[in-house]
């Protein structure tokens, strides 16, 4: 729709974003391909030999990724079926007509702006810490033995932050998807003599489909790759009961040094993405268009 | 001047011809008006008049000379769109200055065509608001001033009626009439609305399937329809099709009576059939008769007509009021308006 | 009788809602509260809300400690350089894709976006010995670089979404009335998208405020910002509550305030145009 001249212009006008990303995307996954099949380590400087697949034959034996790998399913399921069944709920709730209900946006949606880095400290420090916690504090308060979260139950605890920064995502925009439905179709159902519960389920819930998959897309983009708020609280421990792909390939390879490790890591961790990414874009696909 | 002559235009997305090979001339100062149903290619053709779209082959030629392809700004015409397409950040005085700031007019002389074109459509008071602010006609009407000002050697208009309701259409319709009067410049005007097409232009061109039917003046297309397409869409009600057994010696297949040509009489006529849904309209009478072997049939009546449902009567048309097309669905002009046309055709 | 009871369950929902939003909010307000604590009083075993001395002595202890300032001023200097330069990027791309629609539009938003899936590990190696390479560890200017690409694609896409909206028969007016492609996208595309453009810019700066992989990684003394200034407090200093409480009121407060200004067009733009 549209003439050959405005067809070019777009052309160039889309070049600076496509060359960018192009090369954002290719240059250092070139140079990761490289670096996985030597043997490269920043600590001993040498010849970084040719050693095929050996860094990813040690890689995929290690124990560590078989952890990491289910610890990372783990925290993104965990994470989206929180802030999903939370988010709904909430978002039904927010869209009852209460008092004040500005004041209430307001305070559900702060935690989204909270970096990651300062919300792990602070639930580190101040509400899961055993002993002088506000949680601590309950539990003593209550007559119960204190929970040592990072040492007792270190993946769940951090589940328990990361749900808590994306569950006002989840629900804001659960909302605004609520609020956008037809009352009229409501009023129609309420005729058609629907209960509550049958309208949330035949009417509210095909409604939010397309907010729920806007929802799970973005949070699993984010979610593949946290990494901050592991690295203040557990540091992946203790032992690798916390570590997610991201963490121990960063372990590997700035911690370590190993560079041609760290990269035979970062390629399994693109291919796990990548995997993860063909799923959702169908999702999307079908229910992002429509 | 604007005089647009197309040669042999085409247009395809793809495989899918939008356009197929079409002539036209648009002669200078006329109102003529694309008709079709959607999806017809007239609102294409438009577009690719204005330069908004490519034409895939073919010549366009505005005021004889090749503008095949101009740009948009530089073929000297003025659209006016379905939407109104009002810069919403603007006000109503920025909206119709922009095409002359655009052209680098200077600013006295933009202020006096405000003025002027403010007068003329009713906008004087209305030039520092937004077009959010304003009425729907209201906006038409701005969107009419930003046309008129830049002196177009013709003036584009793309279905911009179908917005309004009902009462302001016929306004509008009226208002936009009345301008092509005064400023004396082409207009091409595309609608899907075949009585807007009827009562404003000098000529009609019907559109259907990327081809032109017929071209001509309104009562050419409602006197003398070429095919079963054009007559059925000029007029209405619709002209009623009555399919009937081919004979040997006529290529007759079907007839087409319009509702205002049946009469009602005593005497047992051509049709008998029984009343259905009577709709009154006050000044007339719309019966819709079911005829066996036939089926239904639209008839117009007088006002006061006494038909009730259910009833039987008896059905009559002048034999030079009725259509025949042969089995393509063209006219047969010699059976259809006595004409001894046959001769010039051979 | 009806009112009665709509009154009734409209003052239910509103202590549910109050409840369950309070509970949300509660580790900000308690780290805000914390933040005007003295030590002893912050790792209390019967903490107090309100029933406590108000002191200051923690903000003026982190700002004696560390220069805040200059972090706060790299935050700044990052987020708001990388979001306008990603504007500058973005802005021509979403007006191609958004009236200039091919067949390859679709695939060629998708695949934008499936840079953004790509992850940052995969990736850090070569980026790592690249910026030290350039000298770009530790600089303003490589955060720049980093920040403005990884969310180039959600700009794109946000501006999409924008633009969407705004009709072609707008943009082609502007071109029947003669002006040119800087006209059109200066005098009329950018005016009119301007709450859009201004919402992603909003949103990118907190994106790129907030984000803690690249920051931590990429800068060490001279061009940290607020990630990376909180993060030196994991430990053993995060044990002071009060003095950690206030460094991270400082970091978190200037993007909480913006982002409760840009709320509504926020949800809008994140949620690529599904929801409205």
């Amino acid at each position: 729709m549209a003439t050959t001249q405005s067809r070019t212009l777009a052309k160039i006008m889309l070049f600076p974003s496509v060359s960018l990303l192009l090369a954002w995307m290719i240059v250092p996954l070139c140079m990761t391909l490289y670096f996985s099949v030597l043997d490269y380590n920043l600590l001993m400087p040498g010849d970084n030999e040719f050693i095929g697949f050996l860094n990813y034959e040690f890689f995929l034996t290690d124990p560590a990724f078989i952890e990491s790998f289910f610890n990372t399913l783990l925290l993104v399921g965990g994470v989206l079926f929180i802030t999903i069944c939370g988010g709904i709920g909430l978002a039904v709730l927010l869209d009852q007509a209460i008092w004040g209900r500005n004041y209430v946006r307001i305070m559900v949606l702060a935690p989204f702006f909270v970096m990651p880095t300062v919300s792990a400290l602070v639930w580190k420090n101040m509400f899961m810490n055993p002993v002088n916690g506000l949680f601590a504090h309950f539990a003593e308060f209550i007559g119960v033995t204190p929970i040592d979260f990072f040492a007792e139950l270190p993946l769940l605890s951090i589940i328990i932050i990361v749900s808590w920064q994306w569950l006002p995502f989840a629900a804001l925009i659960l909302l605004t998807a609520i609020q956008s439905l037809d009352r009229e179709q409501l009023e129609a159902a309420d005729l058609d003599g629907a209960g509550p519960w049958s309208k949330f389920v035949y009417i509210v819930l095909p409604h939010l489909s397309r907010a729920v998959t806007a929802v799970i897309l973005i949070e699993t983009i984010f979610l593949l790759s946290i990494f901050a708020e592991i690295l203040v609280t557990t540091s992946g421990g203790p032992g690798y009961s916390s570590t997610n792909i991201t963490y121990l390939i960063y372990t590997q390879s700035l911690l370590q040094f190993d560079v041609g490790g760290g990269s035979a890591g970062g390629i399994v961790a693109v291919v796990i993405a990548n995997i993860v990414a063909i799923f959702l874009m169908r999702l999307i696909g079908k229910n992002l268009e429509g | 001047m604007g005089s647009i002559t197309l040669k042999q235009v085409t247009k395809s997305f793809g495989d899918v011809n939008v356009i197929k090979p079409l002539d036209l001339e648009i002669r200078d100062g006329e109102f003529i008006v694309f008709v079709g149903p959607s999806g017809c290619g007239k609102s294409t053709l438009l577009r690719m008049i204005a330069g908004l779209e490519d034409t895939t082959s073919g010549t366009i030629e505005i005021d004889n000379q090749d503008a095949t392809d101009m740009p948009p700004a530089q073929r000297g015409l003025a659209m006016v769109f379905q939407s109104y397409a009002l810069y919403p950040h603007m006000s109503v005085r920025n909206n119709i200055a922009f095409p002359l700031k655009q052209a680098k007019v200077e600013p006295a002389i933009i202020e006096q065509k405000i003025e002027k074109a403010a007068k003329m459509l009713n906008l004087t008071d209305y030039l520092d608001r937004k077009p959010g602010q304003l009425s729907g006609g209201q906006r038409q009407r701005v969107a009419i001033g930003r046309a008129i000002v830049r002196q177009p050697s013709a003036f584009l208009f793309d279905e911009p009626l179908s917005n309004l309701d009902a009462s302001l259409r016929v306004n509008m319709r009226l208002e936009i009439s009345e301008l092509h009067k005064s400023l004396d410049t082409t207009m091409i005007y595309v609608t899907h609305d075949q009585v807007e097409a009827m009562t404003m232009a000098d000529r009609i061109a019907v559109f259907n399937g990327g081809i032109i039917e017929q071209v001509g003046t309104p009562l050419e297309l409602y006197q003398k329809p070429v095919n079963q397409f054009v007559a059925g869409f000029i007029g209405s009600p619709k002209m009623n099709f009555i399919s009937v057994d081919t004979k040997a010696g006529d290529p007759t297949c079907s007839l087409g009576v319009r509702p205002e040509h049946f009469r009602i009489t005593e005497e047992k006529g051509l049709w008998t059939g029984r009343v259905g849904v009577i709709e009154h309209l006050g000044s007339e009478t719309f019966l819709h008769v079911h005829v066996d072997g036939v089926g239904t049939l639209t008839v117009k009546a007088d006002g006061d007509c006494k038909v009730a449902y259910g009833d039987i009567i008896n059905l009559t048309a002048a034999q030079e009021k009725i259509m025949h097309f042969d089995k393509d669905g063209v006219t047969i002009p010699e059976l259809s308006w006595g004409e001894a046309r046959s001769s010039s055709a051979a | 009788m009806a009112i009665k009871d709509t009154n009734k369950s409209k003052l239910i929902y509103t202590l549910a809602a109050w409840t369950v939003s309070g509970m949300i909010f509660f580790p900000i307000l308690w780290t805000i509260i914390t933040s005007f604590k003295t030590e002893s009083e912050a790792i209390s075993a019967s903490p107090s809300l309100f029933m406590f001395d108000w002191t200051l002595e923690n903000y003026a202890e982190v700002l004696s400690r560390s220069p805040y300032f200059d972090h706060f001023m790299n935050s700044v200097v990052i987020s708001l350089g990388a979001s306008l330069l990603g504007l500058l990027i973005a802005i021509p791309a979403a007006w191609s894709m958004a009236f200039v629609q091919t067949k390859r539009t679709k695939n060629l938003l998708m695949w934008m976006l499936s840079t953004k899936m790509l992850p940052p590990v995969g990736v850090l190696i070569p980026i790592y010995l690249l910026f030290r390479d350039f000298g770009l560890l530790d600089t303003r200017i490589g955060l720049v670089i980093v920040m403005t690409l990884i969310n180039l694609p959600i700009m794109v896409w946000m501006l999409y979404t924008y633009f969407r909206e705004i009709p072609n028969e707008i943009l082609e007016a502007a071109r029947m009335d003669g002006a040119g492609i800087k006209q059109e996208i200066f005098q009329v595309l950018l005016p009119i998208a301007l709450p859009g453009i201004a919402s992603t810019l909003l949103l990118n700066v907190i994106l790129a405020w907030n984000e803690a992989f690249w920051t931590l990684i990429l800068t060490a003394a001279n061009a940290a910002p607020l990630t990376a200034f909180i993060a030196s407090y994991s430990s053993p200093e995060g044990l002071f509550y009060a003095k950690l409480s206030a460094a991270s009121v400082m970091a978190v407060v200037p993007i909480l305030i913006l982002g409760w200004f840009s709320q509504k067009q926020l949800v809008r733009g994140l949620s690529f145009g599904a929801v409205k």
